[in-house]
């Protein structure tokens, strides 16, 4: 096993590396010249030049990519070419908002949609499992975009149930220490402040979870479909014991495998749609910095930020094969 | 237990998608005209009145106003410090500020500055002509790359018209020029101007970007990157009475929908950048209110002067007829623009409103034509520059150059729309060798006339600003002579006469001065929105 974790670990290098790669270049082909986007474009061409070299970006490119790479492995991530502070210093609280976001948009749509898939299976054929596929279908299909909007609609604005936008409570903020808010308040003695946090977090959390709820509502369903077609399970039912511990904890366990793939997977994608519901609903986290980045031609930031959610990304997929070996231990490592 | 969450949820879901099938059939706005009692979040218990939170686009790059040159952060910036002289709410003129009075040599080459007493910075520290030499000396030392206004507005070490700041006593500060500048006391209004504590800029270095301190009406708090900048009144503010609310938040918040929702939700009470859509619901909302920043930009259709046709003014004076400006306004800025006649906003002293513009007439444009020698139109194909990005004064360049090709065709005048990248776009304009008719626009950096009839039509600038490549001797003299005369009245009436000039020349069919929408809540008072596009808010109250 252990062997098996350092095994995996080392592939991550070249797998690392290689993103890298594809990160720097694909920046440096967005169109659009850095130095003219900070200077404005009312600068004179020999301040532009001036930027440039300082920038240098007058390098060959993968003269900058060394560069860049060997600073990296020193642990500096470049400084912002906006604001001019180091990124390494930045990301923090970018990172945390981005995490906080993603939590709790997956427990929504794990908790969700697990359930729906499960008891879709159980009552196949019925309503039940009708309309709830029906939503997964439209929750697949449904742009982040839009569905944000249209909460911030109906519950910000007509029902005024919940707050349309932000993290907390702006004109009664608490202070960060840990930037994870709910924490944060707690740890001020504020719990009304905690309160106010989580009501900021379910429309955004609920517009990024949608569609990894419905994919994982659906692989749950199909997946334990089959494992409850199988002997041991009519056995089961037929021995007369309860339903519900069977489908939940013989039939479930069994299904998990395909489940947490997918759920791994999502995680990962969740990182991406992270930019569209940051941008709507004003979230200050790694989506919207690379988003205010690319608006500003910000060639570290952008790099730096994609790289960060790639790590992350590569890092969960780690844990979703290492929790497959708990989940079953028939997977060989060999 | 559950199953029953799971209900919830769906049922949350369910909610979403009727919002889904009723948005096929109605518009997406609100129903405006339902009265909305509960104006205020529901997570603020009581009516927040000390605290004005503004939502606007994009953070601040930093809070020093001497090194940015982005608007986010003047905005900011503004806030926080005081410039020696201001400009008037709502205009550009001149007003005393941090100097209460100040007197010129007759040759125009001294300023000596009276500085208001007792005032101080945020850390405590006297406000006086000590602080104003540091400040300026700070700035004389620098270059382009660092104080980009400075050097802008006041030349570059090799040709400074700033020669030397000096204390006469501590409230008296004197400084002497290398050579006059008409535009001077304008400049220095400016907000990349704003004096900061010489203290805290040698103690906070770097960092003072981050954490300034100036003499503003609002003292800077805390800066959440992207998120939140939160300032607090400034209890020992100069100008008396002043600021009215106790603290300001601005917000940044990147989806222009999103901003007009939260402040309709009560959230925000003022914020900028509103989709013109979205102008019915805020004019039904009586909830809200709609406040317009005065013009103070220009966007033109130039004429690329140095080549055939367009070397003829008679060709291009018909061209000018075929433009129907008020049509453009109402189908590609919401209606949120004034036709424009002259190459400069109205709001700028020295605008020349006896000029009458060229109706819109097509048949007067092809007599026109005619007379020039095409009278079956312009046999060759016509390159049209379309702007690929889009400007407060463009918002849509593409669609704005397929009207006016047709515009255009209707009078035997072919044209073929390019759009090339920004860059290069801006390349090529400048060179003059590849278009006949482009597109672009301007927004004024002072507040002065010079920097648009100068900056953008003399013929000393052809290579850097003057686009249209139009070299005309009179007009540039005018300007010229208008750039050093230090006495008003005169400058004016060269600016007037350069105006005409101009019309009759017409290097340029000048568009449009558009005129951003911003949005408050209706019990906002005492906003005056600024040409320029930062204001303070001290004078903000609510009702």
């Amino acid at each position: 096993m252990v062997s098996y974790i350092i095994r995996r670990l080392l592939m991550l290098i070249p797998v690392l590396i290689g993103m890298s790669i594809i990160v720097f270049s694909i920046i440096h082909a967005i169109p659009g010249d850095p130095a003219e986007t900070i200077l404005g474009d009312k600068a004179t061409e020999e301040s532009k030049e001036a930027l440039r070299e300082e920038l240098g970006l007058n390098d060959p490119v993968h003269v900058q990519y060394l560069n860049y790479m060997t600073r990296l492995l020193q642990g500096d991530l470049g400084n912002s070419i906006r604001t001019n502070v180091p990124i390494s210093e930045e990301i923090g609280p970018y990172l945390a908002a981005t995490l906080e976001l993603t939590l709790v948009s997956m427990a929504i749509a794990v908790f969700v949609g697990v359930n729906a898939g499960i008891i879709s299976a159980w009552k196949q054929n019925s309503w039940f499992d009708y309309t709830s596929m029906i939503f997964a279908l439209v929750g697949v299909s449904m742009p982040i975009f839009w569905l944000g909007l249209m909460e911030q609609w109906i519950f910000a604005l007509e029902l005024k149930w919940l707050p349309s936008l932000g993290r907390m409570n702006a004109r009664d903020p608490v202070e960060a220490v840990t930037h994870l808010y709910i924490i944060d308040a707690l740890i001020a003695g504020r719990p009304d402040q905690a309160w106010t946090v989580i009501k900021h977090l379910i429309l955004p959390g609920i517009a990024l979870g949608t569609i990894p709820m419905a994919i994982i509502a659906r692989m749950t369903r199909s997946s334990m479909l089959e494992v409850m077609r199988s002997d041991y399970i009519r056995t089961a039912r037929a021995k007369g014991l309860n339903q519900l511990p069977v489908v939940y904890k013989h039939a479930f366990k069994n299904a998990l495998i395909p489940v947490v793939t997918v759920i791994g997977l999502q995680t990962g994608l969740l990182l991406g749609g992270a930019v569209l519901t940051e941008t709507i609903f004003a979230w200050p986290g790694v989506g919207r910095y690379i988003f205010e980045a690319i608006s500003f031609r910000d060639y570290p930031v952008i790099q730096s930020g994609i790289l960060v959610i790639a790590v992350i990304f590569v890092l969960i997929n780690l844990i979703v094969d290492l929790l497959y070996a708990l989940i079953d231990p028939r997977i060989n490592y060999r | 237990m559950k199953k029953r969450w799971m209900f919830s949820a769906l049922s949350l879901l369910l909610a979403a998608s009727l919002g889904l099938t009723g948005c096929g059939s109605s518009s997406q706005t609100p129903d405006a005209s339902k009265p909305q009692e509960n104006a205020q979040p529901a997570e603020s218990g009581k009516p927040a009145q000390d605290t004005l939170i503004v939502g606007r686009g994009g953070d601040s790059a930093a809070l020093d106003p001497a090194v940015v040159t982005d608007g986010e952060s003047i905005k900011i910036t503004q806030q926080v410090f005081d410039t020696l002289l201001d400009y008037k709410p709502g205009t550009t003129d001149v007003e005393p500020s941090l100097a209460e009075s100040w007197e010129m040599s007759e040759d125009g080459l001294k300023y000596t500055f009276k500085l208001r007493q007792g005032v101080k910075f945020h850390d405590g520290t006297d406000f006086n002509a000590d602080a104003v030499v540091h400040n300026f000396n700070r700035w004389l030392a620098g270059d382009k790359s660092q104080f980009y206004y400075f050097v802008s507005a006041f030349g570059t070490a090799e040709d400074r018209v700033i020669k030397e700041v000096k204390a006469i006593d501590a409230n008296t500060v004197e400084f002497t020029l290398n050579k006059t500048q008409a535009p001077f006391l304008r400049n220095l209004a400016m907000p990349a101007f704003g004096i900061a504590s010489p203290k805290a800029l040698e103690e906070k270095g770097e960092k003072f970007k981050e954490e300034p301190v100036g003499t503003g009406a609002f003292v800077f708090k805390e800066w959440k990157r992207n998120d939140s900048i939160t300032l607090e009144k400034n209890p020992n503010y100069w100008n008396e009475g002043f600021p009215k609310v106790n603290k300001v938040i601005v917000r940044s918040i990147p989806e222009n929908s999103a901003r007009f929702t939260a402040l309709q939700a009560g959230e925000l009470d003022l914020i900028e950048g509103v989709n013109p859509d979205d102008l019915a619901a805020l004019e039904g909302n009586a909830d809200l209110q709609k406040f317009v920043r005065p013009a103070f930009n220009v966007g033109y259709l130039g004429f690329n002067a140095k080549k055939p046709p367009f070397d003829n003014p008679k060709v291009r004076v018909a061209l000018s007829h075929a433009v129907n400006k008020e049509a453009l306004i109402s189908a590609f800025y919401g209606g949120l623009a004034e036709p424009a006649k002259n190459p400069m906003p109205p709001s700028l002293f020295g605008y020349n409103d006896a000029i009458e513009d060229y109706p819109y007439d097509l048949e007067k444009a092809k007599a026109l034509l005619a007379e020039a020698g095409y009278p079956n139109g312009i046999e060759e194909e016509l390159v049209f520059y379309a702007m690929p990005v889009a400007r407060p004064y463009m918002p849509d360049g593409k669609k704005v150059a397929e009207a006016l090709q047709a515009e255009f065709a209707k009078i035997g005048v072919k044209t073929k729309i390019e759009s090339p990248e920004w860059a290069v776009y801006l390349e090529d304009a400048k060179k003059g060798e590849k278009d006949h008719i482009f597109m672009l626009g301007w927004t004024g950096d002072n507040g002065d006339a010079d920097n648009f009839l100068f900056t953008l039509l003399s013929k000393d600038t052809i290579g850097s600003n003057n686009y249209s490549q139009w070299a005309h001797d009179e007009y540039s003299k005018l300007v010229a002579e208008a750039q050093g005369e230090l006495d008003e009245a005169k400058r004016i009436d060269l600016y007037k006469k350069a105006q005409e000039i101009f019309k009759q020349e017409a290097p340029w069919v000048p568009l449009v001065h558009s005129t951003p929408l911003l949005a408050g809540r209706a019990n906002v008072k005492g906003y005056v929105p600024s040409p320029t596009g930062s204001e303070s808010y001290e004078a903000v109250y609510f009702e």
